[in-house]
């Protein structure tokens, strides 16, 4: 990267929205560029200053009263149509309690292992046991360490570029975990062999943490990030095409 | 039975969305630059977010009801440019081409919070509100982007030209805190 490419780095880098990277790059930059150690310590000045300014301003007390009183009012007038959305909202709890009742019971508590897992994987800056965003490097290196084989797609021009791979212990058996990454979300990719047939990407949320889940190949793929839903439903879409 | 099913849903939006006024007023009154009419954006959007509740699948309160607010702000802004021509900021007039012969901020003293307000008001809207929004509010570039419906790229480069634009302004208004 050249000095001005770098230079509009210095930005993200203060705000800590670079990922590692291009942070470490910039890094080796700003230790041999006076010019741009020099802007970044004006960006950090500046917003830290701002941020001490207390410039932010603050809801006058009557607006409060004047938009909760034109709340209420809009609230009566909207009441007697009110009903449609509720009984669709009333209908969907219904499904969902269903669907809860009648589905796999250790699909619920995996979700729960799973996130910990995820969690753990973050805390302990263990994301990668094999750290490549080449598939043909990720996927060998599972041979003779599980006993199948997934899918590791190229995902990069779809933008998740692939982070690496790492070995799992789930549901009482070896398994592993692929991480690819979004915007700087990592997004782990738990695979374990399940039973059934294939079935495409399922989208729901556990403690904050989004999860996809879809089965093909007689293996149970399960997305977890704190990315939002769609962007993670649009990954596990890619990844099934 | 009605009047239970009203009220928790008027109690759940005020909890939920109430909950961001303060910040839904700050970045109001920074793209409108005065409060008579940051309070009727204010008015307009908050009712506008609660006719749209329903569709609101929650993932994140506070950028939802901020779009909605900054998206009211600017049909108002664009309503207004019509009646009185807004003046635009000259860049080059504020924007040294060369960021050393600009002075340096001193920071051993605390920016005068009314200063930083009116150095803000001097950058067109689009910069007033990244700044109001990440230096003001702490929202994360991903966030903003959902605000402003630009991609993260564009909130980045925005962000860096206001920052550099208010630099000055702040450099060349206050004398006092620069030195040479």
């Amino acid at each position: 990267m050249t000095h001005d490419e770098l230079q509009d780095l210095i930005h993200p880098y203060v705000d800590g929205e670079l990922d590692i990277v291009n942070t470490r790059e910039l890094e080796k930059h700003l230790a041999d560029c006076p010019e741009c150690r020099a802007l970044e310590n004006r960006v950090r000045i500046l917003s830290a200053g701002l941020q001490q300014s207390g410039a932010a301003h603050h809801a006058p007390a009557r607006l409060r009263r004047s938009v909760r009183r034109a709340l209420r009012k809009e609230a009566q007038e909207s009441g007697s149509r009110l009903w449609i959305p509720l009984a669709v909202a009333a209908c969907a709890v219904v499904l969902v309690g269903l669907a809860i009742v009648r589905g796999p019971v250790s699909r619920r508590d995996i979700a729960d292992e799973l996130i910990a897992n995820h969690v753990r994987s973050l805390l302990a800056s263990h994301l990668v046991d094999v750290a490549s965003s080449n598939q043909h490097t990720v996927k060998p290196w599972f041979d003779g360490k599980v006993d199948f084989a997934p899918d590791v797609p190229d995902l990069a021009a779809e933008g998740f570029p692939l982070v690496g791979g790492r070995l799992e212990y789930l549901d009482n058996r070896t398994a592993l975990a692929l991480v690819y990454d979004r915007h700087k979300h990592p997004i782990n990719l738990f695979v374990l062999p399940g039973s059934g047939g294939d079935e495409s990407p399922a989208t729901s949320k556990r403690r904050g943490y989004n999860l996809v889940h879809w089965r093909r190949g007689g293996l149970d793929y399960w997305a977890v990030s704190d990315l939002n839903s769609l962007e993670l439903q649009q990954f596990g879409q890619h990844f099934t095409r | 039975m009605i009047q239970f099913r009203r009220s928790s849903r008027l109690t759940e939006f005020e909890a939920r969305i109430l909950a961001h006024l303060d910040a839904a007023y700050s970045l109001a009154r920074f793209l409108m630059r005065n409060e008579h009419d940051a309070e009727d954006v204010v008015q307009e959007a908050t009712l506008r977010a609660f006719r749209f509740y329903e569709g609101f699948r929650g993932e994140n309160s506070r950028a939802w009801f901020l779009r909605v607010v900054r998206n009211t702000a600017y049909t108002a802004l664009k309503r207004m440019s019509h009646r009185e021509q807004e003046v635009e900021f000259d860049e080059e007039l504020h924007t040294a081409e060369d960021a050393s012969a600009v002075p340096a901020i001193r920071m051993d003293q605390e920016l005068d919070r009314q200063a930083v307000r009116e150095a803000i008001e001097e950058l067109p809207p689009e910069f007033r509100e990244v700044v109001a929004l990440r230096e003001l509010e702490g929202c994360a570039y991903k966030e903003i982007a959902d605000i402003a419906s630009v991609p993260v790229g564009t909130v980045m480069s925005r962000l860096a030209r206001a920052r550099r634009q208010l630099y000055s302004i702040l450099a060349a208004k206050f004398p006092e805190r620069t030195n040479t």
